[in-house]
């Protein structure tokens, strides 16, 4: 079982690229393309890996990082109208974390900011002239939004460790996954921290008419515009045939 | 059964969509309007970024716009003087629409003025249409009616270059029809309505057409104001969602069909006070949203990807 193990440790180590340092951890994904077709409503992947000793896993998925602004409602003359608003650059667009066991009986408050580990490090960026406090509140409303859209895991996710040395994890992603280039890092903690460490990427992409579409409408915007037309007139004008005897 | 859209970028149940076409489809059989004014606040429940339900509509109406058009024109019931003066008007409003549409949109206000914006119009065309039809129906009533003159004649009758309208039988000035043009097509530009609602009372109250004309020419009118904001929002905004708009023109095409039986039972006053009620329904639903505490206070939008 053991040598089995190595065995599938080093095939692992040899496929996946990304950098490691410290003890031994291998991992790698059952697929690193998430294809978003017509009838996409979400996917799963499956990451699978093995450690030299024992330990425990933890995995965080961050979504490529993108700039938003969070904006607060007022009421002005009885009516609500976007107010104040706190811009955050580098912002995940997708986060998730799966452990195998609770995270706090793993690591340390310190340790876990070090790795960014949970929606309550994630070191949200305010731009000025936002004041800590303001960039504090406005990030926690960011956090409770991205959790409403699914794009903030609300709850960590399961690591099976098979053997004290395999492990695996599905990570689910859900119908309005953004697309980009997602990272995975897989941390190895022993004893209160982090001795190993590995990360893998999965490509979220758009295929088929969807991807062609959405890339046509952006590179060639007035083409689409006037496809758009010729579209709806088109549909109009077959619309309008069956009356015309009428 | 769930369908992606590629450039809102969410996945939307197939039938909801086919749903909301045929409502509005029906609406428009019924009434001869585009019902924007009822499916943008639809396509924004059901999940589709306001953006994107703005623009993806006026490329909806458009392809209604031109079967209804082709239909009136058989009939000869389009007056193409008038429509090619209130044209280059409305292309102007439009642009200038859709600009306005995009420097909103950067301040964050592009909801509110859109739901100010609706509220504002439908509240006054409802009540005007309301009041009228009242009107109407209770004239009817009474044996004999009170004869009156064709039109009232207002300051509007007053202004230079005044022209011929052989169709309409009208002789006005042709800053009016192009003014109104422009109006139309800004509000077209910022809300992505097709405006039947405003431009049909208008050709009948301001220009002083005759009924029978009407529907055609606003029609006309339409088509080249939507076919002008699709293509701005898809130039300068990106965001005309093809598979959003076949989805919805599939299911208004059928509901066109089932509506226009049903609005050839209906008399015109009838009718026209149904469809105040209607306004004056969505006016206040939009009013109550705007006033009433929301549930969520913060709103999170993307900047850059």
């Amino acid at each position: 079982m053991r040598r089995l193990a190595a065995a599938a440790l080093l095939l692992l180590a040899a496929a996946a690229p990304a950098p490691a340092y410290g003890d031994p951890v291998a991992a790698d994904l059952s697929s690193h393309v998430i294809e978003i077709g017509s009838g996409f409503t979400g996917a799963s992947v499956v990451l699978f890996g093995a450690t030299l000793g024992s330990g425990d896993i933890i995995v965080v998925v961050r979504g490529p990082p993108h700039d938003v602004t969070v904006r607060r409602k007022t009421k002005i003359a009885g009516i609500w109208v976007n107010g104040q608003s706190v811009a955050f650059d580098h912002v995940p667009s997708y986060y998730a974390v799966a452990a195998s066991r609770p995270i706090v009986e793993l690591l340390p408050p310190s340790a876990r900011a070090r790795y960014h580990i949970g929606l309550a490090n994630l070191a949200l960026e305010a731009e000025p002239p936002a004041t800590p406090q303001e960039a504090q509140r406005y990030g926690k409303a960011l956090i409770a939004d991205q959790q409403r859209a699914g794009l903030f895991a609300k709850t960590t996710g399961e690591i099976t460790v098979l053997g004290g040395q395999l492990f695996r994890a599905t990570l689910s992603f859900p119908a309005n996954v953004p697309t980009g280039v997602y990272s995975v890092d897989i941390l190895l903690v022993r004893d209160g921290a982090v001795v190993g460490e590995r990360s893998t990427l999965l490509d979220v992409i758009t295929v088929g008419i969807n991807a062609a579409l959405s890339d046509f409408s952006v590179e060639h915007s007035a083409a689409y515009g006037v496809v758009a037309v010729v579209m709806a007139l088109m549909a109009g004008w077959l619309a309008s045939l069956p009356f015309r005897g009428a | 059964m769930d369908i992606y859209l590629p450039i809102a970028g969410v996945a939307i149940n197939v039938f909801a969509l086919l749903g909301i076409g045929a409502t509005i489809g029906f609406l428009a059989g019924v009434f001869g309007i585009g019902g924007g004014f009822l499916m943008i606040p639809l396509l924004i429940f059901v999940g589709v970024p306001v953006p994107i339900a703005v623009a993806s509509h006026a490329d909806q109406v458009l392809g209604t716009s031109l079967s209804g058009l082709l239909g009136h024109w058989r009939r000869g019931n389009v007056d193409f003087t008038m429509g090619g003066i209130m044209l280059p008007g409305g292309l102007a409003g439009s642009a200038f629409g859709v600009w306005l549409f995009t420097l909103l949109q950067q301040f964050g206000q592009i909801n509110l003025a859109v739901s100010l914006l609706f509220v504002l119009l439908l509240s006054g065309v409802g009540a005007l249409m309301a009041i009228e039809s009242i009107r109407t129906l209770l004239l009817q009533r009474r044996p004999a009616g009170v004869r009156h003159k064709l039109h009232q004649h207002t300051w509007l009758h007053g202004l230079p270059l005044k022209m011929r309208f052989r169709r309409s039988k009208l002789y006005i000035s042709a800053l009016l029809p192009l003014g109104l043009g422009a109006l139309i097509g800004m509000v077209s530009g910022i809300l992505g309505i097709g405006s039947g609602f405003l431009l049909v009372p208008a050709m009948i109250y301001v220009l002083g057409m005759p009924t029978r004309l009407v529907p055609g020419t606003s029609l006309l009118q339409i088509i080249f104001v939507t076919a002008s904001v699709t293509f701005l929002q898809a130039y300068t905004n990106h965001t005309v969602d093809i598979v959003l708009v076949i989805m919805l023109l599939l299911g208004s095409v059928l509901g066109a069909q089932i509506g226009a039986r049903f609005g050839a039972r209906l008399r015109g006053a009838q009718l026209r006070f149904l469809l105040a009620l209607l306004l004056l329904a969505v006016a206040a639903k939009l009013l109550f949203d705007l006033t009433v505490l929301p549930e969520q206070l913060f709103s999170v939008i993307e900047v850059s990807g």
